[in-house]
């Protein structure tokens, strides 16, 4: 499969190493897609990587990517205008479950970079209010220097349809926001715990720590949606680089139920 | 079409590889290069190993003279028909730039036809793996399947078992059942020639041959019971996906850790292994292609993800490997990812013996 050129139409510093791109494609066809796949994106001459789609999918004339610049891929890319082109090849991976969520209250945990694949489930969720019940965004950060899509999130709380419990680990004297953990701000959510559905979206040491937070409060694991990421260089199910035990999360993922890939977790290097 | 088979002798067999390249095929089977059993074109029987034969066990592997003339009188060798089907390299596209910011170029499918001489049941068994990794999924590797759709398979019933060959207890062998064009049992001189496709049995139309008896047929089948009776080695296989995936913190894992060079020789010589990296070469006109070449889950590399390698150690890259062949395989396209070819063991530098490993995990 080969790359489709795209346009880098805007680019967005979003806080400091994490940019996104608003992207267009050189032939003016929509990218069609659902909220939770990914695409490879591939910077000429550099290299081709994995990232989630964190746009609205209502809106299919701009993609739209959020980069963590991590390494020389990440990194060669952070230098680009707009104007450059790079290549896409997707979507790829199974989406968020939306349709089997329909009617229950709704609770988002997820850290910095992480909101970035929930942010299109988010977009679609209130492009469908109706359907459901309670939204709660539990969104916790190191400071208050890395809270991404910081537009979005004004919106979200000035809504009386949802709530945001936006939480930074350290803040300046003075900040009236609310400090601490992810965890604190879920116990702060009110929602019905005993039929909630949870999508959570952090390392995997953290995914962990926020379904054992949740269990406690009577989410059950069949009931909570998580992603996982692994080394991809097809994306198509025919590289094996992101095998674990049975699922390739190319394909199977990466959007799983925890309680069908918990075992995975539980086994060190599997 | 109904099959019929036939007996052939020496100048049936030259004219089956003439008649293959007549057809346009190029012919690929076993001969002898590097001290070793390849497989390569074949111009006619003079290309085949004639009275060799091969000595395998656990890190071993020697070229021998038999006391006659045998064409295919060995087992497997380092090659699989893989390399022909999924390339160890292989082109996937360019990327140029131009005025409109860049333009990619898929690499051609290829067009050359593939006639596979000297097949064995194992390597059906492989193939048919494979055909379910690249042409059964939800994705179609178009690579792949233009390689495949065009081959014509002649399978060999082996007559010599291998000293690491175990695929009577796999059932993938040693006698091929299905998956081939035409199938030979190999007596001194003479062949049993079997079709199975219409293909095959159009192309042994074509050839000077004799119509075959019973008695041709029954001893072929003793051909078959033989071999299946000198199986170099036994895989206790039945429970061995939970036995595996209930053991994942065997100790059995350090112990084969501490002896594995992490080399990937097994995943290099194994028949259904698939997997592959892609890199970017950059050339001086300023182009990119973009090459794909076979990995190894025995490498750290292979699954990097920032901050880390999932499987750093060797102890979980053996057992990515050896669960994989042996058990996620199946949950994963419905089949075991190992046919019994044995070619891990022989090539294996220090002689790990995949059914060992099976029989001491199943131990205690
Ligand atoms: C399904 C999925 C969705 C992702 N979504 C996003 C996103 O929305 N935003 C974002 O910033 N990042 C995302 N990532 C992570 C992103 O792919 C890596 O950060 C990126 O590959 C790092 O490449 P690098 O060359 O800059 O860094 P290095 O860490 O040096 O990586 C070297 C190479 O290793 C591989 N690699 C490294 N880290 C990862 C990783 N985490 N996952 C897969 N392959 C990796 C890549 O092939 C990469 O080129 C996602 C990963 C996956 C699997
Ligand atoms: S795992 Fe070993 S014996 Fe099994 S098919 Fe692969 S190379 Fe052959
Ligand atoms: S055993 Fe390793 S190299 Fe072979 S197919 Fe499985 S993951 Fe790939
Ligand atoms: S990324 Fe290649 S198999 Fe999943």
């Amino acid at each position: 499969m080969v790359p489709v050129p795209f346009r880098i139409a805007k680019v967005i510093r979003e806080i400091p190493g994490v940019y996104t791109w608003h992207l267009k494609s050189l032939d003016g066809k929509p990218f069609v897609y659902r909220p939770g796949q990914f695409n490879m994106v591939y910077q000429f001459g550099v290299g081709e990587i994995p990232v989630s789609i964190s746009g609205d999918c209502r809106e299919p004339d701009t993609l739209v990517h959020t980069i963590r610049a991590v390494g020389p891929v990440t990194n060669a890319m952070q230098q680009l205008r707009a104007g450059a082109v790079v290549g896409i090849r997707g979507p790829f991976g199974r989406p968020w479950p939306i349709d089997e969520v329909v009617g229950s209250d709704l609770i988002f945990v997820t850290s910095t970079i992480g909101l970035a694949p929930l942010r299109g489930l988010i977009h679609e969720v209130l492009h469908r209010r109706e359907d459901f019940g309670k939204v709660v965004v539990c969104y916790g950060t190191r400071g208050i220097d890395d809270i991404m899509y910081e537009a979005d999130l004004h919106k979200w709380r000035a809504r009386f349809d949802m709530h945001v419990h936006l939480t930074v680990h350290s803040a300046p004297s003075g900040y009236r926001g609310r400090v601490g953990g992810v965890v604190a701000a879920i116990r702060a959510a009110q929602v019905d715990w005993p039929s909630a559905q949870a999508f959570v979206c952090r390392s995997e040491t953290l995914t962990r720590q926020a379904v054992d937070t949740l269990a406690g409060l009577g989410v059950t694991k069949d009931r909570v949606w998580v992603t996982l990421e692994r080394n991809m260089q097809c994306a198509i199910g025919l590289c094996g680089h992101c095998q674990i035990g049975p699922t390739f999360v190319c394909k199977d993922g990466p959007v799983y139920r925890y309680d069908q890939i918990e075992p995975l977790y539980s086994v060190r290097e599997f | 079409m109904s099959y019929h088979p036939s007996m052939i002798g020496l100048d049936g067999l030259a004219a089956l590889i003439e008649a293959l390249s007549v057809d346009g095929f190029r012919v690929l089977g076993p001969t002898v290069r590097d001290d070793a059993i390849v497989y390569d074109d074949i111009a006619g029987v003079d290309d085949l190993p004639a009275g060799w034969t091969d000595e395998q066990d656990g890190g071993r592997y020697r070229l021998k003279r038999r006391d006659d003339s045998a064409l295919f009188g060995y087992a497997v060798g380092p090659h699989a028909w893989k390399r022909f089907l999924h390339p160890p390299l292989l082109r996937l596209w360019r990327a140029e730039p131009d005025s409109a910011g860049m333009k990619l170029t898929a690499a051609p499918e290829p067009e050359e036809r593939f006639a596979f001489l000297g097949v064995r049941s194992c390597e059906l068994h492989a193939i048919a793996i494979q055909d379910k990794v690249f042409l059964q999924g939800p994705y179609v590797d178009p690579h792949y399947k233009a390689r495949r759709e065009g081959a014509f398979l002649v399978a060999v019933n082996c007559g010599t078992a291998g000293g690491t060959c175990f695929c009577a207890s796999m059932n993938t062998g040693p006698r091929a059942t299905a998956g081939f064009d035409l199938t030979l049992t190999e007596f001194t001189g003479e062949f049993l020639v079997e079709p199975g496709s219409d293909a095959g049995a159009a192309l042994l139309a074509r050839l000077p041959q004799r119509a075959a008896t019973e008695a041709d047929i029954e001893r072929a089948r003793a051909v078959s019971e033989r071999t299946a009776a000198s199986m170099g080695r036994h895989m206790q296989a039945d429970g061995v996906h939970d036995l595996l995936l209930d053991n994942l913190e065997h100790k059995r894992w350090d112990d084969v850790a501490a002896r594995c060079l992490s080399c990937g020789n097994c995943t290099q010589v194994c028949p259904t292994c698939f997997c592959t990296a892609v890199s970017d070469v950059n050339d001086l006109s300023g182009a990119t292609e973009r090459t794909r070449r076979w990995d190894s889950c025995f490498s750290v590399d292979f699954s990097y993800i920032h901050g880390g390698s999932v499987r750093p150690s060797p102890r979980s890259r053996y057992r990515q490997w050896m669960t994989h062949k042996l058990a996620s395989w199946v949950d994963q396209f419905g089949t075991s990812g190992c046919v019994g070819c044995g070619r891990c063991i022989t090539w294996c530098p220090v002689g790990i013996d995949i059914t060992e490993e099976v029989r001491a995990i199943r131990g205690g």
